[in-house]
């Protein structure tokens, strides 16, 4: 096992060490339930599908995972232990890597122990389970997209509360970025390029068209691209950083 | 051997170290001495690779730090000041951890973590969690990993700080017994503690080396024949000399 996968597994199997994972796990699964069956109208929709499940993700990650990425490298910093980590032979890459391949699995373990809903719709009727595939790809993106920003926020701050604002407040830009209010707000005046400029930055928009189950090539690159970009910065910001 | 040459590390407008330059020989335990805020810690986090230095390089055994970190990581066993580790880890997890990172696997790894655990006497607390440790085992469980792949370089930014004296003692005593074909550096601001193990000593005192010599030679340039006294006569430009008596009638 290379130095990342050595990193990756020590991160994890910390988040199960501390009650983090635990926690983490069934606020989303709560949180998930409400949003589903009572603010999603799961019944009442009469339809076979998750779609009103996947359309409430994105705001449920804008506060759940910047929690769970707040203390990436903050904690590392304020403990010192980023002195330790790096002076180890390992690769700055392996550490931002391991780190939030951690962090992302932790977001994956959690949106497959939604699985009871699955079964329940498709007890219920008989969904297409395709797109059903597709939506928990394209969430599991943005986890992934939400996470990497949260990394390098936590890169910035010694302090894990900051992190998380800042964290907060960059994903909110990339959430809302796509919804109808801010584009309508610009599509009266600016010329429609920049409006599919605004557009297409935004998490909703490809989350959208992925969860609907159209696996456009285009919507995985966008959050790959966007990932990786994060953890650059990441690494970039730690660099420049550490002597504080 | 470690060849620090013509090192300056600047903070914006501070100038931590300043055109530092020394070489450390095999079998050679370096006392690094200053008082607060001379550099000490700055100069060992850039032999170690942790800072870059704004000019001047840092080989050792040959290699460059800036072109060849991972070889002089490898050489390199560290315990940074404070000697954090992983709280929420227990002792044996951790210096698992660092064994693997170190590139040991199976039952290499295991006899790598039984011997730094028995180096250091980390026996009864090996299944406790890190964070419910005592300061004196929390600085052996940073001495353990730093000892773990019986490094050739051996960096220890103060290892005695906030120990008992039996701890101090037993520290001393692991150093001692390493130093026979390995270059170890201290920092510490127990000046008999220089005296004890080491056969070298350096002072320094913004970010220049004032003296270098065998703490017996350096003891014998003050009058009182005291390295105390001997310190802080090439230090004290820090403290005005109107001060110190001042300061002493106080206590």
């Amino acid at each position: 096992m290379g130095t990342t996968g050595i990193i990756f597994r020590r991160e994890l199997a910390n988040y199960f060490v501390t009650p983090l994972a635990y926690i983490f796990i069934i606020i989303f699964l709560v949180m998930n339930g409400i949003a589903t069956f009572d603010l999603g109208g799961f019944y009442i929709r009469g339809q076979a599908d998750l779609q009103p499940f996947f359309s409430f993700h994105p705001w449920l990650y804008l506060f759940m995972i910047p929690a769970l990425a707040m203390g990436l490298w903050a904690d590392e910093r304020k403990t010192g232990t980023i002195e330790l980590l790096l002076t180890l032979p390992i690769r700055l890459a392996d550490a931002v890597v391991g780190k939030f391949l951690a962090a992302w699995v932790l977001s994956g373990i959690a949106l497959l122990l939604t699985f009871p809903i699955w079964l329940t719709v498709n007890y219920l009727g008989s969904p297409d389970n395709g797109v059903i595939f597709a939506g928990y790809l394209g969430s599991w993106l943005m986890a992934g997209a939400f996470l990497a920003v949260g990394s390098g926020m936590s890169a910035i701050t010694r302090n894990p509360v900051i992190a998380f604002i800042l964290t907060v407040a960059i994903c909110f830009a990339f959430v809302a970025s796509g919804s109808d209010i801010v584009l309508g707000a610009f599509s009266a005046w600016a010329p429609q390029i920049l409006v599919d400029a605004i557009a297409a930055l935004s998490f909703l928009t490809h989350f959208d068209s992925i969860s609907k189950g159209v696996l456009d090539l285009r919507d995985i690159l966008f959050f790959v691209i966007f990932i990786f970009s994060w953890l650059l910065a990441t690494a970039i910001i730690i660099e420049l950083k550490k002597a504080n | 051997m470690i060849d620090i040459d013509h090192i300056t590390k600047k903070f914006e407008q501070f100038t931590a170290v300043d055109d530092l330059s020394f070489q450390v020989a095999e079998g050679e335990v370096l006392g690094f001495l200053g008082p607060n805020g001379a550099g000490k810690s700055t100069t060992m986090k850039i032999i170690t690779g942790f800072l870059a230095p704004t000019s001047g390089s840092v080989r050792v055994d040959g290699h460059d730090i800036a072109t060849d970190p991972m070889a002089v990581k490898s050489l390199i066993g560290y315990l940074p000041e404070g000697a954090p580790s992983y709280g929420d880890m227990t002792t044996l997890d951790f210096l698992n951890f660092i064994a693997e990172i170190r590139g040991y696997r199976g039952a290499e790894k295991q006899r790598r973590v039984e011997l730094a655990i028995e180096g250091v006497a980390l026996d009864e607390v090996r299944y406790k969690t890190i964070e419910t440790l005592s300061k004196g085992f929390k600085r052996r469980v940073g001495l353990a990993q730093a000892i773990l792949h019986d490094p050739k370089v051996l960096i220890l930014d103060e290892p005695t700080d906030g120990l008992d004296p039996n701890q101090k003692h037993h520290v001393r005593e692991l150093i001692r017994n390493l130093a026979t074909d390995k270059i170890v550096i201290i920092s510490t601001h127990i000046l008999e503690e220089v005296s004890a193990v080491c056969s070298r000593a350096i002072i320094i005192n913004k970010g220049r080396i004032v003296a270098d010599g065998t703490p017996s030679e350096l003891e014998s340039r003050s009058p009182k024949n005291q390295l105390e006294d001997y310190f802080r006569t090439v230090t004290h430009e820090s403290v005005s000399h109107e001060a110190v008596p001042q300061a002493k009638e106080q206590v």
